[in-house]
């Protein structure tokens, strides 16, 4: 902090007090608002806070959040880690981030994938983690063809920037392909309707599918996928030196969970951290912002998951407890979810069948349209608390959209 | 085509399908089968030829490349002119609607040709259309108040062979300054209602029905979808 030039010290003390303001008034955490005023008086301030400091950006459509947390958790053992665990993951955040941990010599930043080249030229982030794009939120999100276009143009520009990128998902591989460094990860692509066309020339994409082997490439062209340095399979990490890291330690369930634990092995590789000691400190996260948290209501052990797009529906699913296990599903149409909801139609819900589903949320004649159009049962609920009556105690899974979640997370109980 | 059973084709999934544009083909299948006609749907990648014995193809929206490449590969391909020859029926969406015209704007703006097929012109406009819309449907569709979710860079205008879809009452529609949503031409109709539009308006599946079987069909119960359009009408335009 020493270092800063007076006018960013009072940025960051003035952007800090706002910060504490906010929160006193009860309005979230107030990274935003305190990383807002610190960047009005001081417009390299990002800069200003990222030098003489080891960063990680983390970007991707779904999973930023949780792999952010994880790799944070991971480098623990080099020394206090500045992160914005709270998903504020644009630049105000990341101010705010920065600012509020002077003494951390490293920072691991979720970064909102527009923001990535804004940020990446700011602050000259040592390691960029990407790890997937699809279709999400798009009458406010960029078109993800275009997305990647920007990253390979931010990349070639940031040649100190060594790349983690999966190699599975071939528009990401496209977005990376431009660094001058990538170590690639097979870190899995289970929703790939977004990548049937090369990326490169718009040529089809000969795809395998197979737990062993996820190969790609172009019919046309050259564009293929990368030899692998890192390869997921199944409940293990194959590491470059070819051995098998068992994932079963993790406290995050899922494949999609695994796909981010590998991506977060290779990072702190990068910093020296190895497997061995990386992954009981990244079991040691068991909820990421209220995801995954099991709450306890009346009798009902509820799992929360958050499902904001359809590539993020398939991962909630891959999680479910075993048929007939109960499902409330909540969808809203604010500004955060994306007020077009036509996306429920690129969900296959058929896995519901056979399951007692609880329909809710702003939104849940679409949900109720779209599941008897895939004929599966439901019952439709003005109040989420219906569904809750409803089942008899036991487990229930939740899976909700971004303000459907925030909703439920509120009512039932906010745990971190 | 007066045979009952009804061949779908949903043109390139892998290009034109950003955002639930699945829901127009499942809706179909569905209101054809609660009335007992058998569908056959074919999901048919851009590197495949379009087959010509169709009776309903579908385009969906899509992002500005891949709207780019479909146009491209529909032209070289010529199956949709041949059906389109054939009278087949063709609901195209958003990035699919300004392909069928004469021509688009492409990702830099620059005109591009279209298939010709729907005598429409599109360009990019001043700025995004984003959000609901709602449309009074030309009178002799005889389809009721359509409802649907706009998203769209592009501006369209309607030339002298086909004629306006509906009327908007809320949001941009076309965006040429006409007041339209959408354009028709015998049995070729494009709009630029996502929703899916098929979904959020049963009588606007029931009319592709109609055209494609040349006869008129038995009602449905109502189902999930007729109070998604009443609850979205009223979202948008209280009575």
């Amino acid at each position: 902090m020493s270092k800063l030039p007076l006018r960013s010290q009072l940025a960051v003390a003035l952007g800090r007090t706002a910060a504490s303001m906010s929160r006193l008034a009860g309005k979230g955490d107030g990274s935003v608002i305190g990383g807002r005023i610190g960047l009005r008086l001081d417009p390299e301030l990002l800069t200003r806070l990222a030098a003489d400091r080891k960063l990680v950006l983390v970007s991707a459509t779904n999973g930023k959040t949780t792999t952010t947390r994880l790799i944070t958790s991971a480098m623990t053992p080099l020394g206090e880690v500045a992160t914005n665990a709270f998903g504020a993951n644009m630049p105000t955040g990341h101010v705010s981030a920065l600012a509020s941990a002077p003494g951390a010599r490293y920072g691991v930043l979720e970064c909102d994938e527009k923001y990535v080249p804004m940020v990446l030229k700011e602050t000259g982030a040592n390691l960029v983690a990407l790890m997937n794009l699809s279709r999400d939120q798009m009458d406010r999100a960029a078109e993800i063809w275009l997305l990647a276009g920007k990253w390979r143009k931010a990349l070639e520009l940031s040649p100190q920037s060594h790349v983690i990128a999966n190699c599975d998902d071939p528009l990401v591989t496209w977005g990376a392909a431009t660094a001058k460094s990538v170590t690639w990860v097979a870190a899995g692509q289970h929703w790939r309707e977004d990548s049937w066309c090369c990326p490169e020339c718009g040529g089809p994409l000969d795809r395998q599918d197979g737990e062993e082997n996820s190969d790609w490439r172009c019919r046309q062209c050259h564009f293929a996928r990368p030899r692998p340095d890192w390869v997921l399979r199944g409940d293990h990490v194959v590491d470059p030196h070819g051995r098998a890291i068992p994932l079963s330690g993790l406290n995050l369930p899922g494949r999609a969970n695994r796909s981010n634990a590998a991506i977060a092995l290779a990072v702190v590789a990068q910093f020296g951290v190895p497997p061995e000691q990386a992954l009981p400190l990244m079991a040691e996260v068991k909820s990421v912002a209220g995801r995954y948290t099991t709450v306890e209501h009346q009798g009902r052990t509820m799992r929360l998951l958050l499902s904001k797009n359809p590539a993020g529906w398939l991962e909630a699913f891959d999680v479910l407890q075993p048929a007939p296990g109960p499902v409330a599903l909540s969808v809203n149409a604010q500004g955060p979810d994306g007020r077009d909801t036509s996306w429920l139609w690129d969900v296959d819900y058929r896995i519901l069948r056979g399951r007692p589903v609880w329909v809710t949320g702003e939104r849940r004649i679409d949900l109720a349209a779209r599941l008897e159009a895939a004929e599966v049962s439901f019952t439709v609920v003005d109040d989420f608390e219906q569904a809750v009556q409803a089942v008899p105690p036991g487990h229930l899974d939740v899976i909700a959209n971004y303000t459907a979640f925030q909703n439920i997370r509120t009512r039932y109980g906010r745990v971190v | 085509m007066s045979s009952d059973h009804i061949k779908i084709v949903w043109i390139y999934p892998d290009l034109l399908s950003t955002y639930g544009d699945q829901g127009n083909t499942l809706v179909l299948e569905r209101r054809a089968a609660l009335r007992g006609i058998p569908t056959e749907t074919v999901h048919l990648r851009s590197d495949e030829p379009v087959p010509q014995d169709g009776d309903i193809y579908l385009l969906g929206g899509g992002e500005d490349r891949p709207q780019i490449l479909a146009a491209q590969r529909l032209r070289n391909d010529g199956g949709l002119h041949a059906a389109a020859r054939r009278n087949a029926v063709i609901f195209a969406v958003c990035a699919g609607y300004q392909i069928m015209g004469h021509e688009f704007g492409g990702d830099e703006g620059q005109p591009l040709p279209g298939l010709g097929l729907l005598d429409i012109r599109s360009y990019r406009g001043q700025q995004r259309a984003v959000g609901e819309v709602v449309s009074d449907v030309a009178a002799e569709l005889q389809v009721p108040r359509v409802t649907g979710f706009e998203n769209h860079m592009g501006a369209t205008t309607i030339g002298p062979n086909a004629r306006p879809f509906s009327k908007v009452v809320s949001g941009v529609g076309n965006g040429d300054g006409q007041g339209f949503e959408g354009a028709y031409q015998g049995h070729i109709l494009g709009t630029y209602m996502h929703g899916p539009a098929l979904v959020r308006n049963p009588a606007l599946a029931d009319l592709l029905l109609t055209w494609a079987l040349g006869r008129q069909l038995q009602p449905l119960e109502p189902s999930w979808s007729e109070r998604l359009r009443d609850e979205r009408l009223n979202a948008v335009v209280p009575s």
